[in-house]
């Protein structure tokens, strides 16, 4: 009886670029939930779908993979939950293989080793519209007959072949399954990949003939964008479109998300009472604490949105295989892997997505280096400091006759972090792996145009997922913060601003003289301690301590005040310390969770550390030498 | 008649089969890689053509691999022995 009632549990698998995400968000909709794996970091997404006659389906995205023979942590994943040996998962009732239905020779091979796991199987031939298009004919009887799994036709694109499929999934599943039973499953050797791989091809050729319109376009495509000079071109171009977008686009939205704060800071301290003992202190924490906090976090969401939305577009696109491609050469030179790209590419958001993007490398050594390196990569949290530190001390005008120089030296701080990324991986090689090179080989998919929906379902996800964080990690600091810097009251009579007698200015004080040959003064270094949480919370920090610290300038623009109070060597010092400084516990968080070490994530504090101190230090002492002190 | 070269010394345009996988020497890492090879379809019978070239030292190469497409290093493709199509059958 039990089995009626429990849901059904569901696996999907396939290949990458299979569209196999894509059919997963059309089954399950808004329904789904993202998790970790206990003991391991993959993301385990799962949704539920309820079939007609009822009954619930639990479905499991696994990662994308060519065989069950895992070789990266997401592989592993994928192999240990088909074969119930997840801690904490049981085996799925049913697995549900996708396929490009335009790409079948490689994911043949998958579903007959699939098919030695002795679970009962569903084939979904995705993409069909693509293959209905290209005129290719499959016999879809012959298929299933060959393989002995029922085959379903969908495009998940459009929501096509959806219900059929739910409704083979549960006459798929037997009733009298039985629990224990552990799949028959070992890994093959090079002569049964061989054999199955010759099976799969006399499927190939019994049951699809080739397509009668074969897709051109991609061969036409990589003539262009993979060309060797052109293709370098074109990616640079796209990159630098991408950071103009992320800047000049988002500027509009961060400024209305910034006025409605300023309104609703306005409007609450209008109606909370400023008089007694009490109300001051409420007032102070709603709207420097609380309204502030998170404005000051939010307002990086249009940035990041804008950044992800171009990474879904072009991974979609089927882009990012060939920036990989076009990119091997150069990063496989500082000892990083082509694949390395993506992840290094996702960092420029956060590196968190991009720490963990580093699990689609298969290379141990590979991967190692570039989580490493990743935090090096300019994230979007650097930018309000970044921005805040440029608006006051670098001039608005125009160098050269067309660039702006504001700009420039944004555009130089992002390649500091890229050039920084480059030596420290080479020097990783050089230094740990004695030059050891592992193999770099991917598909390259086919061109696919992105579906809208499909992205816009990515983007929200993406940008939930760094409200949840700001909401959960930023802000609980925030208030840390606020009371730091008001807590404990200056004594009666005293005559200096507040802050100096709070617990954050007796820490900064505390710890000046280790800044000051960097050319920090203490309510720097006051704001970098909350700054450890996350970079962008050192904006925030200073707006405290300066605006606590001077009543007059309240009401005015924090750069403003910065740069009155900074000479220009401090605020550039400063500059080049966030280049390097790992001032971000949650991506420390991360490393240690991905890399399963405490050793690593110490060395990348300390290295990252060090060249921050040095940086800043070389920077502020340059700066001095040339009148800027 | 044909020619025999391993892939890694393929140039572009040129065309052919794929008749032998083996990765140099006994050791595990050889094992391994001749595995990966095979499960991304690079396996004997298998048609090739090399498609484009990366910039610098005319690496890595793209490859059209029956009908689909893989990007792999020289240094890789040197495990790969392919017999060309003869010219005229172009």
């Amino acid at each position: 009886m039990d089995a009626l009632v429990r849901p059904l549990r569901v696996a999907l698998v396939g290949n990458p670029n299979s569209g196999k995400t894509a059919l997963f968000n059309a089954l399950t909709g808004a329904h789904q939930k993202v998790a970790n794996y206990a003991g391991v970091t993959v993301e385990r997404k799962e949704g539920r779908v309820q079939a007609r006659s009822g009954r619930s389906i639990a479905l499991l995205d696994l990662p994308g993979t060519y065989s069950l023979r895992a070789r990266s942590p997401d592989e592993e994943v994928t192999r240990d939950a088909v074969l119930g040996r997840l801690q904490g998962e049981v085996a799925p009732d049913v697995i549900v293989a996708v396929a490009d239905a335009t790409n079948l020779r490689l994911v043949l091979r998958l579903i007959l080793e699939l098919k030695a796991v002795g679970r009962p199987m569903v084939l979904a031939l995705n993409m069909f519209d693509i293959a209905e298009r290209q005129g290719l004919r499959i016999d879809l009887e012959r298929l299933s007959a060959s393989l002995g799994v029922p085959v379903i036709t969908t495009t998940a694109t459009r929501k096509r072949g959806i219900p059929e499929l739910v409704s083979a999934i549960e006459a798929a599943a037997a009733p009298a399954w039985s629990e224990s039973s552990e799949g028959q499953w070992t890994a093959p050797d090079a002569a049964a990949i061989r054999a199955a791989h010759g099976r799969a091809e006399r499927i190939m050729r019994d049951c699809v003939r080739p397509p009668e319109r074969p897709d051109t376009l991609t061969g036409r495509i990589d003539g262009v964008l993979l060309h060797p000079v052109g293709g370098l071109v074109i990616l640079l171009a796209l990159l630098f479109v991408m950071f103009q977008a992320v800047f000049a686009w988002a500027t509009p939205a961060m400024d209305g998300i910034e006025a409605v704060f300023g309104i609703v800071g306005a409007g609450v301290a209008s109606v909370v009472p400023d008089t007694g003992p009490v109300w001051p202190l409420v007032q102070s924490l709603i709207v420097d604490g609380l309204i502030a906090g998170v404005g000051g976090v939010l307002v990086f969401l249009p940035q990041i949105v804008i950044l992800f939305a171009f990474i879904i577009l072009l991974e979609d696109l089927g882009y990012m295989a060939r920036a990989a491609f076009l990119m091997d050469r150069i990063m496989g030179g500082a000892g990083l892997h082509g694949r390395a790209f993506i992840p290094l590419l996702s960092s420029f958001a956060c590196a968190i997505p991009g720490v963990m993007a580093a699990r689609v490398i298969d290379a141990k050594r590979d991967r190692l280096t570039t989580i490493m390196v990743a935090p090096l990569m300019t994230c979007s949290a650097r930018i309000p400091v970044y921005t805040l530190i440029i608006a006051a001390f670098i001039p608005q005008q125009t160098v050269w006759g067309f660039a702006n120089l504001q700009g420039l030296v944004m555009f130089g701080l992002y390649a500091a972090g890229i050039v920084s990324a480059l030596a420290v991986s080479f020097v990783i090689r050089k230094v740990l792996w004695r030059g050891a090179v592992e193999p770099f080989m991917m598909e390259l998919p086919a061109y696919k145009r992105p579906d809208a929906r499909n992205v816009l379902f990515n983007l929200w996800t993406r940008a939930r997922i760094f409200m949840e964080r700001a909401a959960r990690i930023i802000l609980p600091l925030m208030i840390l913060v606020w009371a730091a810097s008001t807590f404990p009251y200056p004594p009666e009579g005293a005559s200096g601003p507040a802050i100096d007698y709070s617990f954050a200015g007796m820490a900064g004080q505390a710890l000046e003289p280790l800044f000051a040959p960097i050319g920090f003064n203490w309510q720097m270094v006051v704001a970098l301690i909350p700054g450890m949480a996350a970079r962008e919370v050192a904006v925030a920090a200073l707006g405290t301590v300066y605006a606590i610290a001077d009543a007059e300038s309240a009401g005015s623009l924090l750069a403003t005040t910065l740069a009155a109070q900074w000479s220009l060597a401090t605020g550039l010092a400063f500059l080049a310390w966030y280049v390097f400084a790992p001032q971000c516990v949650a991506t420390l968080g991360v490393v240690k969770r991905e890399l399963n070490s405490w050793k690593w994530m110490w060395v990348m504090v300390v290295y990252m550390f060090a060249l921050a101190y040095l940086a800043a230090f070389v920077t502020y002492r340059v700066a001095v030498a040339l009148g800027g002190g | 008649m044909s020619t025999v070269i391993s892939l890694s010394d393929a140039r572009l345009g040129d065309r052919g089969v794929i008749t032998r996988v083996k990765p140099g020497g006994t050791d595990a890492h050889a094992a391994e890689l001749e595995r990966r090879l095979l499960e991304l379809g690079l396996i004997e019978g298998a048609r090739v053509q090399l498609l484009h070239n990366g910039l610098f030292g005319r690496d890595p190469m793209a490859l059209q691999v029956d009908d689909m497409r893989v990007a792999l290093r020289r240094h890789e493709a040197a495990n790969l022995t392919v017999e060309l199509f003869a010219e005229a059958a172009e």
